[in-house]
């Protein structure tokens, strides 16, 4: 890539101190994100994805947790900033969706109100000015009216339209980057599907980057130029979209594909990766994923580090050779 | 909101209405007692009881009983005490109002600012020293029952420091506003201090909880996304819906209060306030005051309860609608 990446986290490690011991979020999560690149996260839920995000945002407000590593934006180090210094990053330069919009937008206020609160923050526009602009963004992101809607409360708008408002309120600003937390969890099917859309519409009008964090592949195939897959806070495989839904290398990325339901299948039963997800309390030295894994070897004790060649890579112990026959055995 | 406020008071008038209905079956239909000899007063002779029965229509329907007891109530406001024969009770409970109500609004302000003031405090400073601290005032000053704390301002203002540092702390009773306001305020600032400490430690421990909950909610790390401060995200966001709870409480308080439950620190500090009135009327049994008091109270917290549910539709758009 030749352009610097916007955001570059290597190393983030995110542990909480409980009373059973260290609790370890994130363990070693590293990835770039290019200018104008929609980078996706996946894994299942406590695999570490929104945890990741927040930290690197100074939103974890836990008094017994620990951060370390490195993020840079625009190459400057973010991490261990101040509220203060934070400030003009958050919502300015780094915008950010929520996985709930039912509750993400203050009840007491007009959505006009909150997004005009937004631009006032980090721009000089009068009110008048914001409110011209909260306009436009409402109309830009789908709102039917939005002349009317401005004045309307978050509990009168739908799940959809709300998450709409959400998407509107962080792009008031043209941040450089959006972080997008589910932003379709909460969301029923059709509507997911309208504001991944809209998304990807956005994305090419303000050239944003995006980070889109999910447990869904099919959000990451629709969206995602690179993929970043998780498992207990450490990553499984990271690779180009392309690549790692059409040549998954890790078999956690094998069961999270497996576990996609497809029209053309047979199968009454949906496929499951057998297990649940690995306590972050008790996270094994070894590899994370080695006790629900059906390929495991001795080896699999130790813990496999990120490795691979043209941009793709995966923590396994597994041989190519060895894939190549597991996955000649495994697709008909 | 215009609508709703209409709405509201609409349904108040009519709790109002089944309100003196109950008070009216309470004091005047209980089988075993005659209401006669409760009206005309003390040693009534048997022309005033019987002038009595015909005027209240003792020996009718208990319909026709009850409305003639509110006409005698409301509109002719001719009933009387029992115990001082000829003493009209309405102009006396009329006259009682202003005082508690003075003490109570003062008083209102001064608990409401310090416990705002105090859980916000408290709760900007969590886990901090500053957090305890403010918390321990406020449940010590919730502790401290109302007669013993007036009694010890009373003991150190109008006795032990009497002569020095408190030599111009007025002897107990009430000034009305418009006879001398500086007297006014003078007279009612130890009654004030005292009935706000009750109330503004429950406030301020009341409100930091509230405080505490709502900078875990989802709509404070968006506003934290956004890029506000921290200032602007506590008053701005979490306090804004953590009003709404306290104006509930608020308006019970505030209710039950005018409606003579600042009795204690009325009878103290000598106000002759309603409190003060019920306080006489029960001791001697004076049942035609009792029920002007009771019927006085139930209005006022019944309007205060209306009061907050509209106040409560202007701080909560959710609630317009319902």
């Amino acid at each position: 890539m030749p352009e610097s990446p916007i955001l570059k986290v290597s190393d983030l490690k995110v542990t909480f101190a409980t009373r059973q011991g260290p609790l370890r979020a994130v363990d070693g999560l590293s990835f770039e994100v290019a200018p104008k690149e929609v980078v996706g996260i996946v894994g299942e839920s406590g695999s570490g994805k929104s945890v990741s995000m927040y930290s690197m945002l100074g939103l974890v407000r836990d008094a017994n947790v620990s951060i370390t590593g490195s993020v840079k934006f625009n190459g400057r180090e973010i991490l261990g900033l101040s509220d203060r210094e934070m400030q003009p990053i958050r919502g300015g330069e780094i915008g950010m969706i929520f996985q709930d919009p039912m509750t993400a937008l203050t009840p007491v206020y007009t959505v006009g109100w909150q997004i005009i609160e937004q631009l006032r923050a980090h721009t000089t526009m009068t009110k008048a000015q914001a409110r011209e602009r909260a306009i436009e963004l409402l109309a830009e992101v789908g709102i039917p009216d939005p002349r009317t809607r401005v004045d309307n409360y978050p509990h009168e708008f739908s799940g959809g339209m709300r998450q709409r408002v959400v998407i509107a309120m962080a792009l008031s600003c043209n941040p450089k980057l959006l972080i997008a937390d589910e932003p379709t969890t909460a969301l029923d099917v059709t509507t997911q599907a309208q504001i991944l859309d809209l998304m990807s519409k956005l994305q090419e009008t303000y050239n944003s980057s995006i980070v889109i964090i999910t447990h869904d592949m099919g959000v990451i195939a629709e969206m995602a130029h690179r993929v970043v897959v998780m498992y207990a806070g450490r990553p499984a495989e990271i690779g180009d979209e392309i690549d790692v839904v059409r040549q998954p290398r890790h078999p956690y990325t094998w069961g999270l594909l497996g576990a996609v339901p497809r029209v053309e299948s047979r199968n009454d039963r949906l496929a499951t990766i057998p297990g649940n997800a690995v306590s972050p309390l008790d996270i094994p030295e070894g590899c994370a994923f080695a006790d629900r894994c059906e390929y495991r070897m001795d080896i699999c004790t130790k813990r496999p580090q990120l490795q691979g060649d043209h941009g793709h890579l995966d923590a396994c112990w597994l041989t190519d050779e060895q894939r190549v026959s597991i996955r000649s055995k495994a697709t008909p | 909101m215009l609508s709703f406020t209409l709405r509201r008071a609409l349904s108040a008038l009519l709790v109002l209405f089944a309100i003196s209905i109950a008070v009216f079956l309470i004091f005047f239909a209980t089988p075993g007692v005659d209401p006669a000899a409760r009206i005309a007063g003390r040693s009534a002779s048997p022309a005033t009881l019987a002038h009595v029965r015909a005027a209240f229509g003792l020996n009718r329907p208990i319909f026709i009983r009850y409305l003639l007891m509110m006409d005698h109530l409301f509109i002719k406001r001719d009933l009387t005490s029992y115990v001082n024969v000829g003493l009209k009770v309405v102009p006396q409970v009329l006259k009682a109002a202003p005082i508690t109500l003075a003490l109570v609004s003062g008083a209102a302000a001064i608990w409401l600012t310090m416990g705002i003031f105090g859980g916000i405090v408290a709760a900007a400073n969590r886990g901090k020293f500053i957090d305890p601290l403010v918390m321990f005032i406020g449940i010590a000053a919730v502790s401290v029952p109302a007669y013993w704390l007036g009694e010890v301002v009373n003991l150190i203002t109008q006795s032990r420091l009497h002569s020095s540092v408190f030599s111009w702390v007025p002897s107990g009773g009430y000034v009305s506003l418009t006879q001398n306001p500086f007297e006014w305020a003078l007279h009612l600032l130890f009654p004030w201090l005292t009935l706000a400490a009750l109330y503004a430690g429950i406030y301020a421990r009341v409100l930091r909880a509230e405080l505490v909950n709502a900078m875990n909610e989802d709509y404070v790390r968006t506003a934290r996304a956004k890029g506000l401060s921290e200032r602007r995200i506590l008053i701005r966001h979490a306090l804004r819906c953590s009003l709404i709870s306290i104006v509930s409480l608020f308006g019970l308080d505030f209710g039950a209060l005018i409606g003579g439950a600042a009795l204690l620190t009325e009878v103290v500090f000598g106000l002759p306030g309603v409190g003060m009135l019920t306080y006489t009327a029960l001791q001697n049994l004076d049942l035609p005051v009792i029920m002007a008091c009771v019927l006085y109270g139930s209005f006022f917290v019944v309007l205060a309860n209306a009061v907050v549910d509209v106040l409560y539709a202007f701080l909560d758009p959710r609630v317009r609608v319902a």
